[in-house]
C-alpha cells in the first residue's frame, strides 16, 4: 500500500492510501455530493485547478467507459475519495478507475474520512490543499499549500478553451436520448459556443435541440465571431474567476442586444458582469446533482446539477434591464435571469445535467423558441 | 398550492394484521399520516384491526377504529364518520384493495368521499397488469415480453410461445402471493392454477424471464405541481428471481453509470406521470441486463410500501409524512426539510454512506416448507444497518438480525451442511481442504445456484474453495461488484487467520497464550478489520481468545467507533436531527449532552415471536421518558418500525443490537439506565452481560429476570408462594430426558431454555417422539439445557399482564385463550374479560399475581401464564417484561401499559401516576391470530407449541360472540351465515363436538362430514351428510373445498404432519380461502359468534368512545 497525504492550507491534515498516479499537486479542495457520474466530474473542465472530494463512499463501481466524458481528459487537480471499489462492474466500462487515473497521471488519495473533510469545507469554507504521495511531511505540505495560488482573481479560462474553433456534431448515444423528443424536421440554428471549458454534454445537448454548433476560443473577439453570422451564441462553463476574465466579459458586452444568448455556469456570471453585475465567492460552493431551483415564472421545481464557487450578486443587477428568472431553495441564490429587452438569458445550474437529472432540459428549447421568436421579429442582426 | 381548506376529516386506512408482505412498515407510515394531518388541522379518522400499532394508540387519531378492515366495515365508519375523504395509500395493499373493492361498490360515492393520495383510476392502471403494460407502452419504456392468460390453458399456450423459464404473476395480490417462476409445463400448471385463485380478477400474467438480471428499486414522489423527485434508488443484491422482499437490498444503487441510473430517473417520473398519481410516493421496480444494459419495468406500486420505509430510514427523508401532506394539496417546496430545517423537500436526498437490508426468515418453524425464494415473499422481518462501506454496512446487517450470527462468518457459528465449524481449528482444517477438494466444491456451487436464506455463506465457502468471483457470478447471478467485496471480507479473514497461526507458530502457546496473538495484530489491521465490519466476537474467533479481551485490547488501543449523522445531504447543511450510526472513522458527528438520559434497547428485526407488540412498548417508552424531561435514546435495527423514526426518540442509534454495539454506544451516551424489558428478548439476552461491564438495568433487576428464567430459582419460589407448576425438570442428554419424562409422566411439553415464541417446543406423547426431539433440539441450543414439564390436557390457559412499581402491582389483564394449553399463547385467541372463569379462580389469579411480582420485585411490566385445570391454578411461565399482549390489554383496558411501565421504571409510583386498580371493560375484547400459511402450501396450518403467527387482530364488542366475529373477520376468515360446514373431528372431540353440530343445524347450516364423525352425528339425531376422504375416491372433500361448495370447515388433528389426509384438506382450505377451525374451543366461539352476527349485525365503535365515560379519569391522566 503506498501511502498518500492530504494537507489544507488551514493545518488539517489526512492521511490515506493514494491510489490513479502517485504524484503532489496543489489545488482548490471542493466536495461533490453527486452520488453517481464521477467519471463526468473528473472531465468537467470547471474544475481546473481543483481538488475533489466524493461525499458518495464507494467509488469507482462502474469503472470508466469512452463514451461519459466531458472532455478527452480528466481535469480535476486530484481526487478524494472514500473507498476506490475492488472491482469494475458495467457492460459499458473499459477500465477501471485508478488506470484511468493513473493513465492521465492524476493522482488520488483514499481511505480517509471524506465526511470529517466536508464537515470541515462546510464549516470553514472551501480552502486550499495539496495531495502528495512524495512528500509525507504534514509541515512541509502545509508550507507548500500556504504558497499555492488563491482561486479568487484567478482565471482559467485561458488554460482549457479551444485554440481552434471547431464543429462539433456528436450526439447522444441512442439508450440514453429517452424520452425521445419530438424533434424532427426542426428548423436548424446556427450558434458560436464561446469556449470557457465546455462541457461535451452541452453540445450534444444544443445538437439535440437543432442547433448546428461552431465552437470559438473564449479568447476570440466580437468580430471573430459575428463574422460567423450566428443565429445565436452560446456562453459556456468554465473554471475559475469569472471577474477575472475581463477580455471575455468585453466581448459578451459587444454581443449583447446584437444577437441572441444563452450562458450557463460561467457563461451566466460572464454575462452578469457583461450587463454591470458584479460576482462574488460562495463558502463552500454549490456542487452537486441535487439542488432545488424554482423556475419563478412556472412556479415549478427542477431538481439540477451544479458546479459552481462563485455567484452573480443578484442586488448587483439593474432590475430595470434585469428579471431574476430562477432561485436556488436551499440558500435563495440567483440561478437565473433574463434580459427584459434583449434576447438573452443564462442560469447558473448545468440543463446538460451529466451527471445529474434532466430536469432542465427545456431551457435549450427556451434558447431555440428565444432564436425563433427573435428571427420572427426581424430583429436578427 | 397551501393545504385544503375543504375538507375536514380524512379517513385512513390502516393495513389490518401483520403478515408476510406487510409489516409494520405501514405502522409507521400509517402513524406517520396521522400526525402530519393532525398537525394540520384535520380531524382524522383509522380504521384498524391490529392493536399492536402504535397508529391505533388512541392519541394518535381522533377517532380509532379497531374494526376489520373490510368493505362492510369501512362503509359502517364512514356511515357513522362522514369524512369528506379518505386516503387509502398509506395501509399497503389491503388498504388499497379496500378502497377500490369500495369504489366499485359505490360507497365512497354513497356518502361524497373523495379518495386522495391516489385516485381509483391510478390505481387500476398501476395494479392491473394488462393495463399497466399499455400504459408503460405508450411512454416508450420496455417491458419483459409477456400476455396475461385467465385458464390454466392459455397460461400453457403464452409459456410455449415465450419459452421456459417463464415468471407467473397474478394480478391483485400482495407480497407476489401466488407468483413464481416455472422451469417447465409441470410446474406452469402448478403456479397458474394458484395464481388465478389468488388473483381477485382471476387474472395471471406470463412473462418472459429476465431472472438473474440486476433488479433496482427507485422511490419516488410527486405533488399537485407535478414536481417530481426521486428519494432514494436501491440496487439488491439477489439479482431478479426472488421478491425484493426476500432479497438483501443495498442504498443507493451502486453500479450505475449516471446515464444509467438518469435514464432510469427520467423512466420512473415518467411512469408516476402516466400512472397518474397526483400526490404521493411510488415504488417503481426495473430489471437490468447485466450484458447489454437493456433496461425493462417490472411493476409500480402506488403506495408507499416497505421500500418507501426502508428508504425514508435510508436516507432521512420521511416519504410516508410528506405523502400525507402532499395529498392535502401542500407541493413539495411548501414543505420543509425536517433534518435541515432552512431547505424545502423538493430535493433529492444525497448519503454518504450504504445502507444494506437483509430479510429475516422463519423457515424452521414450518415443517415441510420449500425454503427456495423466489417471487412470492417468504420473509417475516429485516434488519437494516448502516456504515461507510458496503463490507461495513454488510457484516453489521448480519449481526443485525439475530439468527446468532455475528457477522459474515467466521464467527463459531459457521456450519457446512452439518458440519460444524465452531473452533478455528475446525474452520482452518475446512479451508485447507475446501481448496483441494472436489467434491466439496461441486456441493458448494450446486448450493449457491439457488437462492436460500443461508446461500450467503456458503459464498463464503465458494471463495474459501477458491472460486473467483466471475466463476462464483456465473452460478449465482449476484453481481461482481458485490462478490468482489464479499470476497475482501474474506481476504482480510484470511490475513487474521495467518497473523493467529504465525503467532502460535513461533511461539509457545502455553506461556504467551492467545492474548499475544491478539497483540500481535498491526493495529492499521486491528482498524481496518473494524471498517470492514468485522465484530469483536469475529475477532475472537480468529484469535482464540474471548470477546471481552478483544473489546480491552481495541479500547486501550483506541479502535473505537464513532458515530455519524443520517443527514440527507452527505453533510453539505448543518442537520439537527440526531439521527446516528456507528463506523471506524475519526470525527463524531456529535456531541454527547449532559441531559438526563434513558436509553431504550428495540427490539430488533421482527420474527416469529417478536414483532411489532414490542416496538410499540418501546416507543411508548420513549414517549413516556419524554414527558418526564429525560432526554430518550433509541438502539434499534428494523426499518420497519415507528421506533426507527428519528421523530420518535431524542436520538436514534440505528444500530445492530449485539452486546458490542450496544455497550459502545452506552459508553459513548452515559445513559443514566437502559431498558431492557420492553424489546422483546432480544435486550433480555444481553442484559446481563450489560450489567456486568456496569451498565445500570433501569426496572426489574438482571437477577430476578434470571430467578424467572431458571427452573430451578424458579421452583423455589412458586414454593414458597405456595402456585402449582406442572411436574417438571431440566435435563442436559437423552438419556436424562428419557428418565425424567418417565418420572412425570407423558404427555410432556419439551423445549430449549430462553427462547421465544415456543422456538422448538413440542408435546411429546411418547418415548419415540422424545429421542427424536432430544436429537434435534439439543444441537438446537448448544450447551443450553431442555426443559421437560407435564402436559396439562384438557386445562384452559391464562395470560396475566402486570404493572408493577415495587410498592403495587396492578392487573393489566387477565386474558382467557380460546384455545386450550398447549397451542402458544402467541397464537391462541385470548378474551378479555374472561368469559368462563368464576370470580374465585379470577381472584386468585390476581393474587397469585401480585405475590410473583413482589417476590421477583418487578418495576414495570410483567406477563405470567397460567393453567386451569379442574378450578386447580398451575403457572406455567413468569417473564418479568413486556409480553406480546401488551398493547392489545391497553387497548381492551383504555390504559398505556407500556407507557406507564416505562414512567415506573423511571422512578414513578402507579400511585402517583393514577393507575392503582384493575380495570374491568364492560365491553368483550378478543384478540385473535394470523398465520403465514397462504404463502406456504402444503404446510399443515395446525396449532402448536410452536408459535406460528405473524401478528394478530382485534375485536371488540358489546358481547363476546361479535367480538370474536369480529375478529375472525379481521383475520381474514368471515365466518359465514349460511351454507355448508365440513365437520371431521378426532375421536376425542366427539362429545364435545355434537351441541356445536347441533346449534349449526338450528341455524341453517348444512353439515357434511366423513365418515366416522358422520355416523356419530347422524346416531345422535343431527341431520349430516356423508363425504368422502381423499383417500377414499371422488368426488371427495378436496372437490368441495375447490369448488367452493364448503363454507366452514372445522377439523380438529389426529396427527401431525403435512403428509396427513387431513393435513391436506387443511392446507387446500387455506389455498382456497375458506376458514377453517382446528379446535373445538374455537368451534363454539364461532358458533356464538355466527349468531350474534345472524341475530343483531354489527356496529362500529371508537376506542375513543369505549373508554370515554368508563375510564374518563385514567384516559385524560396517560392517554
Amino acid at each position: 500500500m503506498k501511502r498518500a497525504m492530504l494537507v489544507l492550507e488551514d493545518g488539517l491534515v489526512f492521511e490515506g492510501e493514494s491510489f490513479g498516479a502517485e504524484g503532489e499537486v496543489f489545488g482548490e479542495v471542493v466536495f461533490n455530493t453527486s452520488m453517481v457520474g464521477y467519471q463526468e466530474i473528473l472531465t468537467d473542465p470547471s474544475y481546473k485547478r481543483q481538488i475533489v472530494v466524493m461525499t458518495y463512499p464507494l467509488i469507482g463501481n462502474y469503472g470508466v467507459n469512452y463514451d461519459d466524458v466531458e472532455s478527452s481528459i480528466p481535469q480535476v487537480e486530484g481526487f478524494v475519495i472514500k473507498e476506490l471499489s475492488p472491482v469494475v462492474s458495467n457492460y459499458r466500462s473499459k477500465q477501471s478507475l485508478g488506470e484511468y487515473l493513473y493513465d492521465n497521471a492524476v493522482p488520488g488519495i483514499q481511505g480517509i474520512d471524506t465526511r470529517k473533510l466536508v464537515t470541515h469545507l462546510r464549516d470553514n469554507g472551501v480552502k486550499r490543499g495539496v495531495i502528495s504521495t512524495i512528500d509525507l511531511d504534514a509541515d512541509s505540505l502545509l508550507q507548500k499549500v500556504i504558497n499555492s495560488p488563491e482561486m479568487t482573481g484567478r482565471d482559467l479560462v485561458k488554460e482549457v478553451t479551444t485554440f481552434e474553433s471547431y464543429q462539433f456534431d456528436e450526439t447522444l448515444l441512442p439508450e440514453f436520448t429517452w424520452p425521445l423528443l419530438e424533434l424532427k424536421k426542426r428548423e436548424v440554428f446556427n450558434i458560436v459556443c464561446i469556449d470557457s471549458g465546455i462541457k461535451r454534454n452541452i453540445l450534444r445537448k444544443l445538437n439535440q435541440h437543432g442547433f448546428k454548433v461552431t465552437v470559438v476560443s473564449a479568447t476570440d473577439t466580437y468580430e471573430d465571431i459575428m463574422s460567423k453570422n450566428p443565429d445565436g451564441v452560446f456562453l459556456s462553463n468554465g473554471p475559475g474567476d469569472p471577474a477575472a476574465c475581463d477580455y471575455l466579459v468585453e466581448t459578451v458586452k459587444q454581443l449583447i442586444g446584437k444577437v441572441p444568448i444563452f450562458g450557463i455556469c460561467l457563461g451566466h456570471q460572464i454575462l452578469a458582469l457583461a450587463l454591470g453585475g458584479q460576482t462574488y465567492k460562495l463558502k463552500f460552493g454549490h456542487r452537486g446533482a441535487n439542488h432545488p431551483v424554482m423556475d419563478l415564472e412556472t412556479r415549478k421545481v427542477e431538481i439540477t446539477a451544479q458546479n459552481h464557487g462563485f455567484c452573480v450578486d443578484v442586488d448587483s443587477l439593474d432590475s430595470k434591464d434585469i428579471e431574476v428568472t430562477h432561485i436556488n431553495l436551499n440558500d435563495k441564490t440567483c440561478e437565473g435571469f433574463r434580459h427584459k429587452r434583449h434576447p438573452l438569458f443564462s442560469v447558473q445550474y448545468h440543463p446538460e445535467s451529466s451527471p445529474g437529472p434532466h430536469d432542465s432540459d427545456y431551457l435549450f428549447e427556451r434558447f431555440h423558441q428565444l432564436i425563433k421568436n427573435n428571427q420572427a421579429s426581424g430583429q436578427k442582426v | 398550492m397551501p393545504k385544503r381548506t375543504d375538507i375536514k376529516k380524512i379517513l385512513i386506512i390502516g393495513s389490518g394484521p401483520i403478515i408476510i408482505g406487510q409489516g409494520c412498515e405501514f405502522d409507521y407510515s400509517g402513524t406517520q399520516a396521522c400526525k402530519a394531518l393532525k398537525e394540520d388541522g384535520y380531524e382524522i379518522v383509522l380504521i384498524n384491526s391490529n392493536p399492536a400499532t402504535i397508529m391505533t394508540d388512541p392519541n394518535i387519531a381522533d377517532q380509532t377504529y379497531i374494526e376489520p378492515v373490510t368493505v362492510e366495515f369501512l362503509e359502517k365508519v364512514i356511515e357513522k364518520e362522514r369524512p369528506q375523504a379518505c386516503l387509502p395509500t398509506m395501509g399497503g395493499q389491503t388498504g388499497l384493495n379496500i378502497a377500490i373493492e369500495a369504489c366499485d361498490k359505490g360507497i365512497f360515492e354513497k356518502y361524497g368521499v373523495e379518495l386522495i393520495g391516489a385516485d381509483y383510476n391510478a390505481i387500476k392502471k398501476a395494479e392491473n397488469r394488462e393495463e399497466f403494460k399499455a400504459a408503460m407502452k405508450k411512454i416508450g419504456l420496455d417491458l419483459p415480453q409477456s400476455d396475461f392468460a385467465y385458464t390454466v390453458e392459455e397460461a400453457e399456450a403464452v409459456a410455449d410461445k415465450l419459452g421456459y423459464p417463464i415468471v407467473v404473476r397474478p394480478s391483485f395480490t400482495l407480497a407476489g402471493s401466488g407468483s413464481g417462476i416455472c422451469f417447465n409445463r409441470d410446474e406452469l400448471l402448478k403456479v397458474a392454477r394458484l395464481g388465478l385463485e389468488y388473483s381477485i380478477t382471476t387474472e395471471v400474467l406470463i412473462e418472459e424471464s429476465v431472472i438473474g438480471w440486476k433488479e433496482y428499486e427507485f422511490e419516488v414522489m410527486r405533488d399537485t405541481k407535478d414536481n417530481v423527485v426521486i428519494i432514494c434508488s436501491i440496487e439488491n443484491l439477489d439479482p431478479m428471481g426472488v421478491h425484493t422482499g426476500d432479497s438483501i437490498t443495498v442504498a443507493p444503487a451502486q453500479t450505475l453509470t449516471d446515464k444509467e441510473y438518469q435514464r432510469m430517473r427520467d423512466a420512473s417520473l415518467a411512469v408516476i406521470r402516466e400512472i397518474g398519481v397526483d400526490t404521493g410516493g411510488s415504488n417503481v421496480q426495473f430489471a437490468v441486463n447485466p450484458k447489454d444494459g437493456r433496461m425493462v419495468v417490472i411493476e409500480m406500486n402506488p403506495r408507499v410500501s416497505r421500500s418507501s420505509a426502508l428508504a425514508s430510514k435510508a436516507t432521512g427523508f420521511p416519504i410516508a409524512k410528506f405523502a400525507a401532506k402532499l395529498a392535502v394539496g401542500y407541493s413539495l417546496d411548501e414543505i420543509s426539510n425536517d433534518i435541515t430545517r432552512y431547505t424545502p423537500a423538493s430535493f433529492e436526498p444525497s448519503i454518504d454512506y450504504c445502507v444494506v437490508k437483509i430479510p429475516r426468515f422463519a423457515f424452521e418453524k414450518f415443517e415441510g416448507v420449500d425454503d427456495t425464494l423466489s417471487t412470492q415473499m417468504k420473509s417475516v422481518g429485516e434488519a437494516m444497518s448502516i456504515g461507510r462501506t458496503f463490507k461495513e454496512a454488510f457484516q453489521k446487517g448480519l449481526r443485525s438480525l439475530e439468527i446468532k450470527r455475528f457477522g459474515f462468518g467466521g464467527d463459531g457459528y459457521d456450519e457446512f451442511f452439518g458440519e460444524k465449524l465452531n473452533t478455528k481449528e475446525k474452520l482452518v482444517q475446512f479451508i485447507q481442504k475446501a481448496k483441494t477438494d472436489e467434491h466439496i466444491k461441486e456441493k458448494i456451487m450446486h448450493y449457491i445456484s439457488k437462492p436460500k436464506a443461508d446461500r450467503l455463506f456458503y459464498l463464503k465457502f465458494a471463495f474459501y474453495a477458491g472460486f473467483t468471483s466471475e466463476e462464483i457470478n456465473k452460478v449465482c447471478f449476484i453481481d461482481l461488484w458485490f462478490l468482489e467485496n464479499m470476497r475482501q471480507i474474506v481476504d482480510l479473514e484470511m490475513e487474521l487467520l495467518h497473523i493467529s497461526e504465525t503467532k502460535h507458530d513461533s511461539s509457545s502457546r502455553v506461556v504467551l497464550g492467545n492474548q499475544s496473538a491478539l497483540k500481535n495484530i498491526d493495529l492499521y489491521l486491528l482498524r481496518k478489520a473494524k471498517q470492514y465490519g468485522f465484530s469483536d466476537k469475529q475477532l475472537a474467533f480468529y484469535f482464540d481468545t474471548t470477546e471481552s479481551k478483544v473489546r480491552k485490547f481495541r479500547e486501550k488501543s483506541n479502535v473505537t467507533p464513532v458515530y455519524k449523522l443520517v443527514d440527507t445531504c452527505a453533510a453539505e447543511f448543518k442537520a439537527y436531527t440526531p439521527y446516528f450510526y456507528s463506523t471506524y472513522e475519526d470525527e463524531h458527528d456529535v456531541t454527547p449532552t449532559q441531559n438526563k438520559k434513558i436509553m431504550i434497547l428495540g427490539g430488533g428485526p421482527n420474527r416469529i415471536g417478536q414483532g411489532i407488540e414490542f416496538d410499540y412498548c418501546c416507543v411508548q417508552a420513549a414517549f413516556a421518558f419524554k414527558e418526564m424531561g429525560f432526554e430518550t435514546i433509541m438502539v434499534n435495527s428494523n426499518p420497519e418500525t415507528v421506533s426507527t423514526d428519528y421523530d420518535t426518540s431524542d436520538k436514534l442509534y440505528f444500530e445492530p443490537l449485539t452486546f458490542e454495539d450496544v455497550l459502545n454506544i452506552v459508553q459513548f451516551e452515559k445513559p443514566l439506565g437502559v431498558i431492557v424489558q420492553l424489546g422483546g428478548q432480544t435486550p433480555l439476552n444481553i442484559s446481563n452481560e450489560l450489567e456486568k461491564n456496569g451498565v445500570k438495568i433501569l426496572g426489574t433487576s438482571v437477577a430476578s429476570i434470571d430467578m424467572a428464567e431458571d427452573r430451578n430459582k424458579f421452583k423455589k419460589l412458586l414454593h414458597r408462594i405456595n402456585l402449582k407448576q406442572p411436574a417438571n425438570d431440566i435435563v442436559y442428554t437423552e438419556k436424562e430426558a428419557i428418565r425424567a419424562a418417565n418420572e412425570i409422566g407423558y404427555p410432556v411439553v419439551v423445549r430449549p431454555s430462553y427462547v421465544l415464541g415456543g422456538r422448538a417446543m413440542e408435546i411429546a406423547y411418547d418415548e419415540d417422539f422424545l429421542v427424536k426431539y432430544m436429537k434435534t433440539a439439543v444441537s438446537l441450543s448448544d450447551e443450553q439445557p431442555v426443559l421437560i414439564d407435564k402436559f396439562l390436557e384438557n386445562a384452559s390457559e391464562v395470560d396475566v399482564d402486570m404493572i408493577a412499581d415495587g410498592t403495587i402491582g396492578v392487573v393489566g389483564g387477565i386474558m382467557e385463550h380460546v384455545e386450550e394449553a398447549g397451542i402458544h399463547s402467541g397464537d391462541s385467541a385470548c378474551v378479555i374479560p374472561p368469559y368462563s372463569l368464576s370470580p374465585a379462580i379470577k381472584s386468585e389469579l390476581r393474587d397469585k399475581t401480585e405475590q410473583l411480582a413482589k417476590e421477583l420485585k418487578v418495576k414495570g411490566l410483567m406477563n405470567v401464564q397460567y393453567a386451569i385445570q379442574n378450578d386447580d391454578i398451575y403457572c406455567l411461565e413468569v417473564n418479568p417484561r413486556a409480553s406480546r399482549t401488551i398493547p392489545f390489554v391497553s387497548k381492551a383496558i383504555g390504559v398505556p401499559l407500556a407507557k406507564l411501565a416505562a414512567k415506573v421504571m423511571a422512578g414513578a409510583k402507579l400511585k402517583e401516576l393514577g393507575f392503582e386498580e384493575q380495570v374491568h371493560p364492560k365491553h368483550f375484547s378478543v384478540k385473535e391470530s394470523v398465520f403465514p400459511f397462504i404463502k406456504f402450501p402444503g404446510v399443515d396450518i395446525i396449532l402448536s407449541p410452536e408459535m406460528k403467527s405473524t401478528g394478530e387482530v382485534m375485536g371488540i364488542d358489546e358481547d363476546f360472540g361479535s367480538a370474536f366475529y369480529k375478529s375472525q373477520d379481521a383475520a381474514s376468515a368471515q365466518l359465514p351465515s349460511s351454507g355448508t360446514v365440513f365437520v371431521s373431528v378426532k375421536d376425542s372431540d366427539k362429545s364435545r363436538i355434537l351441541p356445536i353440530a347441533k346449534r349449526l343445524h338450528e341455524m341453517g347450516f348444512n353439515i357434511i362430514s366423513t365418515k366416522g364423525t358422520a355416523s356419530f352425528l347422524s346416531e345422535a339425531n343431527v341431520p349430516v351428510e356423508p363425504v368422502l376422504k381423499i383417500a377414499e375416491g371422488r368426488p371427495n372433500i378436496a372437490d368441495f373445498i375447490r369448488n367452493s361448495t364448503v363454507n366452514l370447515i372445522i377439523n380438529t388433528p389426529n396427527g401431525k404432519g403435512p403428509m396427513l389426509d387431513e393435513a391436506k384438506i387443511r392446507s387446500l382450505a387455506v389455498s382456497f380461502q375458506v376458514p377453517c377451525i382446528t379446535t373445538v374451543q374455537a368451534a363454539e366461539c364461532a358458533v356464538m359468534g355466527i349468531k350474534a352476527k345472524q341475530e343483531k349485525g354489527f356496529k362500529v365503535q371508537s376506542l375513543q368512545e369505549y373508554h370515554l365515560n368508563k375510564n374518563a379519569e385514567k384516559a385524560s391522566i396517560s392517554l
